[in-house]
């Protein structure tokens, strides 16, 4: 127990003391609070007042140009183009009804464009700014900013929109842009603020998606003052963006324009391929489509159209689109045997019109048969049986591997949406996919291109430049982006054994000038330009039995969805080779009808960079040829003009 | 037994108990409360979520800890105020290891139903623990340097780890806090004369350590100053928070822009409108009558803590009142200055109005102490 303090009197009352003071202290603080918020709100109220109704900071983003697409020559195939719109804030608007119903008068505006936008801005806070519709002329701004008493709220904007000049020629490649749907953000993991712009716009298919990174650039910021009825009052600062950067494509604008338009009528696809440095001079897949259609927002019509059209305009056939590549595959499995050392290119193999393999019979293309048959004449004209021996000397799997060096059944790595990875099959494919084993006829099939195996005419164009330089030239796209050059695709030598590479040269080369070869009608007369090739006709299915019996042999008879595809591979000049050109006709009947013409002019073009001197066609195609270059020039021309007018 | 069981005369027992509460002090939080309860609704844009009912539930809920705590005798908390304050500690430490990360800064520790704030609670039991200290020692030795050395160091310890944390608000809080009951126990003034000169100096110091190596603020704290130096300087990024609180309170006016009115709070300008600058809102909607009720209702609440302290003969019922009573002020006080731009913006809310549970509870069981030196006092 604790004895009361002695001196407990004089603490007691020192406490009460400085409890008195520290009250007092308290007191005074108080006193100033007091005296602050009467100065604050007394006094200097209506400054405060003032501030605050000017005080409604806003921050915008400030969207950065896209970066550009050009040509290899510089000619834009991607441009940002000045285009007006009219905006509404609504809580500027007063009445929103009325004030819509005058600008209709003013602009024809469509019923289905006013009825989202007004849904958009009683979804959104009032003050935010709403585009009801854009690509004005500049008629309906100077109506709109005449009238700007009358529309509260309305204001004409000019922004950037998307255009591509070359229209349908560079769908495929170059893609297009559209508004960021909520798809798209669920899609992709970007934390970029662009993205919550409403209707900003990014790349949707080919480079304007791939490249997106590179050409969307990043955002700026302004902050502006408004005051109480959202007017804008001055910008406090802006911060510019970055703008996107500038990509300069491989391809040729002209001779991707001339590919197209020689394709004009098919459903093909064609590529063009630089031997010296892997670039893709052409990527053309016919029929195309307008890419500007979907950067204003595709019409249901034209979408509907597009959609059923049975030549899938859509489809970028060029690097999308796999076929059986037929006899074109035959390269990969000569080269394949010939490397083995299975068989020496003057080895003949007896060609009786047929083979029988394990009980079923392979049919050669010529029914009589070739006779005794050495690689360069089996080549020459393509006799199947050939090949239905020596792939069973060297076996799938080799051919498998001597596919994939030749640019087949890998995924070459190009900016373009969905770059077919083809199929080179081998034993390992067939068990893992189908959990089947290899069967022997399996093997013959591929030998010919036929069954399992899917190239894309990229893929074949690659291959083609391969055997062509020995090297592995791999496709380049991209030239330089903002100025700085992209690696070169030239690549290093495959290793091949040079002198089974010059026999095969030389036997493509026969195939294209020698008069039994299977091309000869399509071949280069011009010194110098003269091309080597390789004709496919590879089969959509079987001619059934009972086709067959109702005399059904050949493929105009049919149907054009079951008719084979056509194609043909080529590079030029033979004895200095510059370019590689593989196109696909598809359903187009035989390759040395349907694709080997088209290939030619297409090498033509790009060899003589430009309309080719008619000399360089055989005489007896020359009156023929003029006329159809008159054509494809009058089109060009045409389109031309229809671009300058957008 | 002590000084206090030996000395009263008459101590209510049992319901009588309620009849010697000060019932101005509870109405008068509760008034205070209500006005945080209106705020609340208001900011919220007229609704009662998602902070007006909670609120009123802590306050519930606090009001019952409070009456809980006012019906045990006083000596009871004189006897655990020791342990108390070594519990606090121990929480601190261990929001150090285990607190979950808040605005920047470690403060509290998910209980699940609620979240603890050790550093709230800490502004109490520090306070109770030094009256408690002198209480007990003889006042003869009040101003010996080894027994002032001693209450130094229980103050600083804490302060040290909230400031850690970094929580500078509730540092100073805590600093100002204990060095009060010093005050009040009698300790010599030459001692506050020689601490205030070191602060001074070491104020000094912190601006000169500025963008050396032994900087000793975070460089967000410095930046806070240079804010409240001139907010003009930088209008929307660290001043932002100052200037807009200014604007709203400013523009209230004599009599408000009425409730639910503010066009500041409404169009979010600004920041934290339910929390620490919950005053601003009030400022701008009830103006400068509501701002200056709520002034007078605090100021009497440390009035009638102040009057019940210095009528009661108990050393630590009137240490321990004086102390809370110091430290709610300190509370509404730098809230207030720091809203009207007379102090840097340090993060303390503005208590019973400001949306925060710890807070809450804590004052209210410290206000249920301040009651149950009043019910217990010798009579």
């Amino acid at each position: 127990m604790k004895k009361p303090q002695r001196d407990g009197g004089e603490s007691a009352r020192r406490l009460s003391r400085r409890a008195l003071l520290l009250g007092s202290v308290q007191l005074g603080v108080v006193g100033v609070l007091g005296w602050r918020m009467q100065s604050m709100q007394v006094e200097q109220a209506d400054q405060f007042r003032l501030l605050a109704e000017e005080n409604r900071i806003n921050i915008r983003l400030i969207p950065p140009a896209r970066g550009l697409i050009f040509d290899r020559n510089g000619r834009p195939l991607a441009d940002n183009e000045q285009n007006y719109r009219v905006v509404m804030v609504r809580e500027d608007a007063g009445d929103v009804e009325d004030t819509l119903k005058r600008l209709t008068q003013l602009v024809d505006i469509p019923q289905e464009t006013l009825d989202r936008a007004l849904e958009e801005m009683y979804r959104r806070s009032p003050f935010v700014p709403v585009t009801i519709t854009d690509r004005l002329t500049w008629d309906d701004v100077a109506k709109i900013n005449i009238n700007a008493p009358a529309l509260p709220g309305i204001t004409a904007e000019v922004g950037l929109s998307r255009h591509y000049g070359l229209g349908e020629d560079i769908a495929h490649v170059v893609g297009y842009v559209g508004p960021v749907s909520d798809y798209d953000l669920s899609r992709i993991d970007d934390q970029d603020p662009l993205l919550q712009i409403p209707k900003f716009q990014i790349g949707k298919t080919g480079v304007e998606n791939k490249l997106e990174h590179m050409l969307r650039g990043s955002a700026g910021t302004k902050r502006i003052e408004v005051n109480a009825l959202g007017r804008v009052m001055r910008e406090l600062d802006r911060q510019e963006g970055t703008p996107g950067k500038d990509v300069q494509l491989t391809l040729d604008a002209r001779l991707q324009a001339y590919a197209q338009a020689r394709m004009d009528g098919e459903s093909a696809g064609a590529v063009v391929i630089d031997l010296e440095d892997g670039d893709l001079r052409a990527i053309a897949s016919a029929p195309a489509f307008n890419p500007n259609l979907f950067v204003r927002g595709i019409s249901v019509k034209d979408w509907t159209d597009l959609n059923e059209n049975k030549y899938r305009p859509l489809a970028a056939k060029a690097a999308q689109g796999t076929y059986p590549p037929g006899s074109t595959f035959k390269m990969v499995t000569a080269l394949a045997a010939l490397e083995a050392g299975v068989i020496s290119p003057e080895e003949t193999v007896y060609c009786p019109g047929h083979t029988d393999v394990a009980d079923i019979r392979f049919h050669c293309w010529k029914r009589a048969g070739h006779g005794n048959i050495n690689f360069h004449e089996s080549l020459k004209q393509s006799c199947d049986c050939y090949y239905y021996e020596i792939c069973q000397r060297v076996g799938i799997d080799k051919m498998a591997e001597m596919a994939r060096k030749l640019g087949l059944g890998i995924r070459h790595d190009l900016p373009i949406s969905a770059v077919a990875r083809g199929l080179a099959p081998d034993k390992a494919w067939k068990a893992d996919v189908r959990g089947e084993d290899w069967r022997i006829g399996d093997t013959v099939n591929a030998s010919i291109g036929q069954g399992y195996v899917l190239a894309s005419p990229l893929q074949l164009a690659v291959m083609t430049a391969r055997i062509a330089t020995g090297r592995s030239v791999t496709p380049r796209l991209v030239k330089s982006v903002d100025g700085v050059e992209e690696p070169s695709g030239r690549g290093e030598s495959l290793g091949l054994n040079e002198n089974i590479l010059r026999r095969m040269r030389q036997s493509m080369n026969d195939v294209s000038n020698h008069r039994r070869g299977t091309a000869y009608r399509s071949r280069i007369i011009a010194d110098g330009m003269r091309m080597a090739g390789k004709t496919g006709t590879s089969q959509v299915r079987r001619i059934t039995a009972e086709e067959r019996a109702r005399g059904v042999t050949r493929n105009a008879d049919l149907p054009w969805e079951r008719r084979d595809h056509a194609l043909f591979v080529s590079f030029a000049p033979v004895e200095n080779p510059r370019f590689a050109v593989a196109v696909i006709v598809e359903h187009g009947g035989g390759g040395s009808t349907a694709a080997a013409p088209i290939a030619r002019d297409i090498m033509l073009q790009a060899l003589y960079d430009g309309d080719p001197p008619l000399e360089a066609y055989p005489s007896a195609d020359r009156a023929r040829i003029a006329d159809q270059q008159e054509r494809i020039r009058a089109r060009l021309a045409a389109t031309d003009q229809t671009q300058d007018r957008a | 037994m002590s000084y206090l069981e030996h000395n009263a005369k008459y101590v209510p027992t049992g319901f009588r108990k309620l009849v010697y509460l000060n019932w101005p002090v509870i109405l008068l939080l509760s008034a205070v409360a209500s006005f945080g309860f209106l705020m609340l609704y208001s900011v919220a844009g007229g609704s009662v979520t998602p902070w007006m009912e909670p609120q009123v539930k802590r306050f519930g809920l606090g009001m019952t800890l409070m009456l809980i705590v006012a019906m045990v005798p006083i000596w009871f908390w004189r006897n655990v105020a020791g342990l108390a304050f070594v519990v606090s500690l121990m929480l601190l430490l261990a929001v150090e290891f285990f607190g979950s990360v808040g605005m920047g800064a470690q403060r509290w520790i998910d209980l699940g139903f609620m979240r603890l704030q050790p550093s709230e609670l800490t502004k109490i039991t520090l306070v109770m623990f030094l009256a408690a200290y002198y209480d007990w020692l003889p006042s003869g030795k009040t101003s010996r340097p080894f027994w002032v050395l001693l209450p130094v160091l229980f103050i600083l310890i804490p302060t040290y780890m909230v400031l850690r944390q970094p929580d500078l608000g509730t540092a100073i809080l805590l600093l100002l806090g204990g060095s009060t009951v010093m005050f009040l126990a009698g300790v010599h003034w030459a001692y506050f004369a020689t601490v205030i000169a070191a602060g001074v100096g070491g104020i000094v110091a912190v601006f000169e350590s500025r963008g050396t190596t032994w900087q000793l603020l975070k460089d967000y704290q410095f930046r806070r100053i240079d804010t409240f130096i001139d907010p003009s300087n930088d209008p929307l990024g660290a001043g932002y928070h100052i200037t807009q609180a200014k604007i709203a309170l400013g523009s209230g006016g004599l009599t408000g822009r009425g409730f639910m009115q503010g066009t500041q709070s409404r169009l979010n300008f600004l920041p934290e409108k339910h929390t620490d600058f919950i005053f601003t809102t009030l400022a701008e909607e009830f103006g400068f009558v509501g701002a200056a009720a709520l002034l007078t209702l605090y100021l009497l609440i440390i009035l009638f803590c102040v009057v019940t302290a210095i009528t009661n003969r108990d050393r630590f019922s009137s240490l321990l009142t004086l102390g809370i009573a110091m430290t709610f002020f300190l509370f509404f006080a730098v809230n207030m200055a720091m809203v009207t731009g007379l102090a840097p913006v340090v993060g303390v809310p503005l208590p019973l109005v400001s949306y925060g549970g710890s807070a809450m509870l804590v004052l209210l069981v410290a206000f249920g102490l301040v009651q149950s030196a009043h019910v217990h006092k010798p009579r």
